[in-house]
C-alpha cells in the first residue's frame, strides 16, 4: 500500500472492494479506480495499441491516454474506460485490455521487434497490394493485434435518456474560475447551470495545497458549493461532461447518472444526454498538463507532475516513494515539495532551464534532492514493473539516478476544444507557449486556465468577472464585487518538447503509439501540414483525441520545418470533446421505441378478435384476423375476401390521413392542388382525387368529400398523411396566401370503418335505424352526409376500395371501439366478418386500384391509366412539369394486370418483365411487377405491373423473371381490373 | 440550432423541416415559356455563402411556414417571419 496515513479527500470509514484482472483490492469512497490502483501500488495497467508496450497511469483526468480498462462483465462490459475518471464503487470489476495471455506476459509485445515496419504511414505502404487481401487478411489481422478493448457484443441492458435544460448562464467546470463564475452569476439573479465532469466540485482546488481566504482550497470549494446548492435558480450537474458546442447557444452534455453504481437502480437511466440551451456560457474547463518526449517516456511510473500532486493531495496515495521530477515549468517544482511533504523522497529535480528563481528552489534546499539546472532527462530506465532509474544529461555527462517514479511537467495546454467546435481556430500564444482560444462562439466567455490564466488568484478574478458579465448580458444587475483572497503561484514555462540522445522510443502520442521518429518520417515524406501529419501518423486520432499529445507533435513538426508555431497551427477538433456512448445518443429510441407507435381506437378490440398487427407508417393495423382453427395467414385472408365479396366485411381505415379544409376559397384551393376539379363537386358528394408534386410525378391520392359549401374533408394515404399536410400548408401559406382557407389535420379525431360487400347497406341501415335512409336512391355511390347517431355526430360516405358496394362511417375516435363492436355484431349476423390490410390489398388489386407500390414517386398519372382524370381547363400543381417530353412518351411503363399462365405458379412482386425468349439482360427489361396477391376470386396469384407500352401489350404472353427468389414463369398481360370490370357491384 | 418561430418562440431545430431558398416564386403557368420557367423553379437553386432567406416548416409546432434568414457559413440566424405575412 502507498496510502498515506492521513489527509486526502477520501472517506476512510468506507472501504470499497474491487478487482483488477481478477485480483482483489480495496479502496475508499472518494477514490477513482486510478487512485485506488496507485494506492495499491499497481503500476502496470495496460498494453499499448501497436507495440503492446507496458503502460501505467499518466494523468489523473479525462485526458488519460494509457490507463484504459474494460469495466464490468457480461452485458455491462464496457471497453476503453479511463481509469482516471472511473469513480470507485464496491464490487467494481475492471480488467486490462489489449494483452494476451496476461498483462505481465504479453506475447504480442513481440510487435516491438517488428517496430521498423510500424512507423508512420505503415498501413498505407504495407497493406496496399493485393487489394483483395485488405478485407480478407490484413484488416482482421490488424484488428486482432492492434486494438483496444472488446465490446461485449451483447445488447446493452441499460436505459439512456435525453433531456433539455434551459438557463441564463451555463458554467462549464467547477475549478476556482468556474465556481466564481457560477457564484457571481447566481448572486446577480441569473438561472445558472454548473456542469462538472468530476464527482466532486473544485477542480484543481482539490488537488493542490493552496489556500483561499485563509482556508484550504477544498474547503473553500465546499463552501461555494453549499451556497450554490441553496439557491433555487441554480442547478449543479456532477459527473457531467459538456462535450460539444452547437449552434444557437446549445451545448451537449452527458450526465453519468449511474456509472458509479454496480447497476442502475430500477427506473434510473445509466446516462442522460442533455441539450443545454444557454443564453450565455462561461467556459472554465481549465488546462491539461503536457508531457515531454524522451526515450522510453512511456514506462509505467512516468506520470505527469500535476497528476502526481493530485494523487498525493486529493487521494493520499503515493505514486512514487523515491521520485525524480523533470520539469520545464515553475509549478513542476511544487510536485517535489508536495511529495516531500507527504513523506516521499525526491532524488532529483531536473530542469532544462539555466535560471530558476530562488523562491522556487529555496523550499527544496534542505530536502536532500539534487537540484539540477540546465539538465534533461534522456531516458526512463525500467520495464513492465515500473521505472527503476532515470538517465539525466547535464553538461555533456550522463547521470543515472535511482528512482521508482518520474514526474514530468512540460507546461499546460488549455482545453480549447469547446471553443473550436463552431469552426474557429485556437491561437498560439508565444508568451505562454501554448494554444489559447481564438475567436469564441457567440455567447461564450472563457475564464481561468482555459484562457491561459493559470494562477489561483487570477482564476478567481477571471471567473468572477466572466460570471458578472454573463449575468449582465442576460439583464441582471451586477452584484457587488467579491473576489476571494488567494496567491498567484509562479507559473513560468520554458517550452521543451522533446529530448534527443536517449536510446529507445520517444513517444508523442502514447495511445496510438506515435513516436518522435514517426513525426520525422512524416516530415521527410512531405506530410508536413498538421492535418496531414495527423492522418499519416494517426497522431491525435485515438479516443483521447490527442489531448496530451497534439501540441507536442505539432511543435516537433514546427522545429523540423523551421516554421513558427503560429504558422504551423493545430488541428481542428469536433464534438464530442470526450467519448460518448452511442447508446446515449440513441436514448430511448431503441427497438420498438425507435419511433412512436400510434394505436387506432379499435386496437384492443382487434387483438381480442385474433388480429395479427402490422406496421403501417407509425400506426399498427390489423393485418388479418385468425378465426378459430386457422393457422395460416393465407387461409384467413382468403376467408376474409370471400366473406366480404359474398356477404359483408368490416375494415378499420382510421389510419388514413384526414384533413379538414374550410373557407370560401376551399374549392379553388382544391382545384389547384388536385389534377381534377372539386369546386364543382356538389355538397353531399365525394370524389376521388390525385395530387402531383410540382415536378409532375404523382404524390398521393384519396377521396375528398364536400360537407358544406365552404367545408371539405380530404383523405390521404396512411403513409403520406404528414407529407400531404405539409404540402397543402406550403401552397396555402407560401404560394397562394391570398386564398381564404384554413385547414387542420383530424386524422386522430375520427375513427373510420369501411363496411363493404353486398350486405353492407343492411349493416349501415341497422346502425342508423330511422336516423337516416341509406337506400340507393337516397344515398347513392359517392354520397356523403353528416348524420347524428343519437347525440354523437357521424359522417357517412359511400366509397369503395374493394369494388363492392361499400360505405365508410366516421365517428369521434373515443366512440370508435364501441361502433366497431356494433358493426361487427350486425355484420356477423349477416354472415360477415372483420378483415385486415391483407384482404384489403387483395381486393384492391383484384379491382386494379393503385396504392403505395404504384404511387412510388416515379409514376405520372398516365402511367397509372388515370390520365383522363387530369383537367385540361385549369392549372394545378405539377401540370406544366408533367408535360415534359419524357413524361408523356408513349413507351413509358404503364399499368397492366399480370396472371401466371399456369394458375398454380406463384408470381412475386418485384419480378422483372421480359419478352418470351429474350436474354435476361437489363436492356431487355420492359418493366416490373409492383403488387402481387393471391386472388380467391380469380383462383390464382395475380399482380399489377408497370410495363412499357402496357395497355397495348394486353393479351401478350411474357416472362416474369425473379432471380432473387429463383422465379421464372410465363405470365399473361391482362387488364388490371380482374373483378367486375363494369363496376356494377359498386352501384348496387 | 434554434429558430425563433414568431408564434412559438425560440425552438429547437428538430421541430422544423427544411425546404430551401425562399427566393424562387412559382411562375405564371400561362406564360409562353412556362415549361422553362417551371424547370428553373423546380430544379435550379443558387448556393450562396452568407445570409440566405430560406423556407422552414414548423412541423412539430404551429405548422407555420417561416422565412428564416440564416448565414449559410455560420448558421447564425438573423430572424424569422411568417411566410404568409412576408412581402413576397
Amino acid at each position: 500500500m502507498t496510502r498515506l496515513g492521513s489527509g486526502g479527500l477520501i472517506d476512510r470509514s468506507q472501504q470499497l472492494r474491487f478487482t483488477f484482472d481478477g485480483k482483489s483490492y480495496a479502496g475508499h469512497a472518494g477514490d477513482t479506480l486510478a487512485s485506488a490502483l496507485v494506492a495499491n501500488d499497481v503500476k502496470l495497467v495496460g498494453r499499448s495499441f501497436k507495440y503492446h508496450r507496458p503502460r501505467g497511469i499518466l494523468t489523473a483526468g479525462a485526458e488519460e491516454p494509457n490507463a484504459l480498462v474494460e469495466l464490468g462483465t457480461g452485458t455491462r462490459r464496457e471497453p476503453n474506460t479511463r481509469a482516471t475518471t472511473v469513480e470507485l464503487f464496491d464490487g467494481l470489476v475492471a480488467s486490462s485490455q489489449n494483452r494476451w495471455p496476461t498483462l505481465a506476459l504479453d506475447l504480442l509485445s513481440l510487435n516491438q521487434l517488428l517496430s521498423p515496419f510500424f512507423v508512420g504511414g505503415f498501413y498505407y505502404k504495407t497493406f496496399m497490394w493485393p487489394a483483395s487481401f485488405w478485407e480478407k487478411v490484413y484488416e482482421p489481422l490488424i484488428r486482432r493485434a492492434a486494438g483496444l478493448g472488446r465490446a461485449s457484443g451483447l445488447p446493452d441492458p441499460d436505459a439512456y435518456e435525453k433531456a433539455t435544460a434551459f438557463c441564463d448562464v451555463l458554467v462549464i467546470g467547477s475549478g476556482p474560475a468556474g465556481l466564481m463564475a457560477a457564484r457571481t452569476a447566481a448572486r446577480a439573479g441569473a438561472r445558472v447551470i454548473l456542469c462538472e465532469d468530476d464527482f466532486r466540485l473544485g477542480g484543481r482546488l482539490l488537488a493542490e495545497r493552496v489556500e483561499v481566504e485563509g482556508r484550504p482550497g477544498a474547503e473553500f470549494a465546499r463552501s461555494v458549493e453549499d451556497e450554490l446548492a441553496a439557491m433555487p435558480e441554480v442547478r449543479i450537474f456532477r459527473r457531467t461532461q459538456v462535450f460539444g458546442t452547437y449552434d444557437g447557444g446549445t451545448y451537449g452534455a452527458l450526465e453519468r447518472v449511474a456509472d458509479h453504481l454496480l447497476a442502475p437502480p430500477p427506473g434510473v437511466p445509466r446516462q442522460r444526454l442533455w441539450h443545454i440551451v444557454a443564453r450565455r456560457c462561461v467556459n472554465a474547463m481549465g488546462a491539461v498538463e503536457r508531457p515531454i518526449a524522451f526515450a522510453d517516456n512511456d514506462r509505467p511510473g512516468v506520470m505527469l507532475a500535476a497528476a502526481v500532486r493530485t494523487y498525493v493531495n486529493r487521494f493520499a496515495a503515493l505514486p512514487a516513494r523515491r521520485a525524480v521530477v523533470f520539469t520545464t515549468t515553475d509549478d513542476g517544482w511544487r510536485t517535489a515539495q508536495d511529495l516531500i511533504a507527504a513523506g516521499a523522497e525526491v532524488s532529483a529535480v531536473v530542469d532544462p532551464r539555466r535560471e530558476v528563481p530562488d523562491s522556487i528552489m529555496a523550499p527544496l534546499a534542505r530536502s536532500g534532492a539534487r537540484l539540477l539546472r540546465a539538465a534533461k532527462v534522456t531516458r526512463a530506465i525500467g520495464g513492465s514493473s515500473g521505472v527503476k532509474a532515470v538517465e539525466v544529461a547535464q553538461g555533456g555527462s550522463l547521470l543515472r539516478i535511482e528512482a521508482d517514479g518520474l514526474a514530468v511537467s512540460g507546461g499546460w495546454n488549455p482545453q480549447v476544444g469547446l471553443t473550436t467546435h463552431k469552426g474557429s481556430r485556437a491561437r498560439w500564444s508565444p508568451e505562454l507557449s501554448t494554444f489559447v482560444p481564438g475567436s469564441l462562439p457567440e455567447g461564450m466567455r472563457v475564464a481561468g486556465a482555459v484562457s491561459g490564466d493559470y494562477g489561483l488568484s487570477a482564476c478567481l478574478r477571471a471567473g468572477h468577472d466572466a460570471g458578472s458579465a454573463a449575468a449582465q448580458d442576460c439583464g441582471f444587475a451586477a452584484a457587488s464585487p467579491d473576489v476571494p483572497r488567494a496567491e498567484d503561484e509562479p507559473i513560468a514555462v520554458a517550452p521543451l518538447w522533446h529530448v534527443t540522445g536517449g536510446r529507445g522510443k520517444s513517444f508523442v502520442d502514447q495511445q496510438n503509439d506515435v513516436t518522435v521518429k514517426d513525426v520525422e518520417i512524416a516530415w521527410r515524406e512531405g506530410f508536413r501540414a498538421v492535418e496531414h501529419l495527423k492522418r499519416y501518423t494517426t497522431l491525435g486520432m485515438a479516443t483521447d483525441q490527442g489531448k496530451t499529445s497534439n501540441v507536442v507533435g505539432h511543435a516537433i513538426m514546427a522545429e523540423l520545418t523551421g516554421r513558427p508555431m503560429e504558422d504551423v497551427g493545430t488541428t481542428v477538433t469536433r464534438p464530442p470533446h470526450l467519448p460518448v456512448a452511442i447508446g446515449a445518443f440513441a436514448g430511448r429510441h431503441r427497438g420498438r421505441h425507435f419511433k412512436p407507435t400510434r394505436y387506432v381506437s379499435g386496437h384492443d378490440w382487434a387483438l381480442r378478435h385474433g388480429a395479427t398487427m402490422v406496421d403501417a407508417g407509425q400506426w399498427l393495423r390489423p393485418q388479418w384476423f385468425s378465426a378459430p382453427g386457422e393457422t395460416d395467414w393465407l387461409t384467413s385472408v382468403i376467408r376474409e375476401v370471400k366473406t366480404t365479396r359474398l356477404a359483408v366485411g368490416v375494415c378499420d381505415v382510421s389510419t388514413l390521413g384526414k384533413i379538414d379544409i374550410k373557407g370560401k376559397d376551399a374549392g379553388v384551393f382544391l382545384d389547384r392542388v388536385y389534377i381534377n376539379r372539386f369546386s364543382t363537386l356538389p355538397v353531399g358528394k365525394a370524389r376521388y382525387g390525385i395530387m402531383l408534386r410540382e415536378d409532375g410525378f404523382v404524390m398521393d391520392d384519396g377521396t375528398t368529400a364536400r360537407l358544406g359549401p365552404m367545408h371539405y374533408v380530404m383523405s390521404t394515404t396512411t403513409a403520406n398523411a404528414g407529407k400531404v399536410m405539409q404540402h397543402l400548408e406550403f401552397y396555402h401559406q407560401v404560394v397562394w396566401p391570398e386564398l381564404d382557407i384554413a385547414m387542420v389535420s383530424v386524422t386522430e379525431h375520427w375513427a373510420q370503418y369501411a363496411v363493404a360487400g353486398p350486405r353492407s347497406r343492411e349493416v349501415i341501415q341497422a346502425i342508423y335505424g330511422t336516423a337516416a335512409d341509406v337506400s340507393n336512391g337516397s344515398f347513392p355511390y359517392l354520397a356523403c352526409r353528416e348524420i347524428m347517431l343519437g347525440e354523437i355526430p357521424t359522417r357517412l360516405f359511400r366509397l369503395s376500395f374493394s369494388g363492392e358496394m361499400a360505405f365508410e362511417i366516421a365517428i369521434p375516435a373515443r366512440y370508435g371501439e364501441s361502433l366497431l363492436g356494433e358493426l361487427l355484431r350486425e355484420a356477423v349476423g349477416r354472415g360477415g366478418c372483420a378483415y385486415g390490410t391483407e384482404a384489403l390489398g387483395v381486393m384492391r388489386v383484384e379491382k386494379g386500384h393503385v396504392a403505395g407500390n404504384e404511387l412510388n414517386g416515379q409514376t405520372v398519372v398516365r402511367d397509372l391509366g388515370l390520365g383522363r382524370m387530369a383537367s385540361s381547363e385549369k392549372d394545378y400543381v405539377g401540370r406544366i412539369m408533367a408535360g415534359r417530353p419524357a413524361l408523356v412518351a408513349s413507351d413509358r411503363p404503364t399499368l397492366v394486370g399480370v396472371q401466371p399462365v399456369d394458375s398454380k405458379q406463384r408470381l412475386r412482386a418485384g419480378a422483372h418483365v421480359l419478352a418470351l425468349g429474350a436474354a435476361t439482360t437489363a436492356e431487355n427489361d420492359v418493366g416490373y411487377v409492383t403488387s402481387v396477391v393471391y386472388s380467391p376470386t380469380v383462383g390464382s396469384w395475380i399482380g399489377l405491373a408497370l410495363v412499357k407500352g402496357g395497355t397495348a401489350q394486353v393479351g401478350t404472353r411474357m416472362r416474369a423473371y425473379d432471380p432473387v427468389r429463383n422465379g421464372d414463369i410465363e405470365v399473361n398481360l391482362v387488364s388490371p381490373i380482374f373483378v367486375d370490370p363494369k363496376g356494377e357491384r359498386l352501384h348496387g | 440550432m434554434r429558430i425563433p418561430c414568431p408564434y412559438c418562440g425560440s425552438r429547437d431545430l428538430s421541430e422544423f423541416v427544411y425546404h430551401g431558398d425562399a427566393a424562387p416564386k412559382r411562375p405564371d403557368p400561362a406564360a409562353e415559356n412556362a415549361s422553362e420557367l417551371f424547370y428553373t423553379y423546380v430544379y435550379l437553386r443558387e448556393n450562396p455563402a452568407g445570409p440566405l432567406r430560406e423556407l422552414w416548416y414548423h412541423a412539430s409546432g404551429c405548422r407555420s411556414w417561416l422565412i428564416v434568414t440564416r448565414d449559410t457559413r455560420t448558421h447564425d440566424i438573423a430572424g424569422a417571419v411568417l411566410a404568409m405575412e412576408s412581402a413576397s
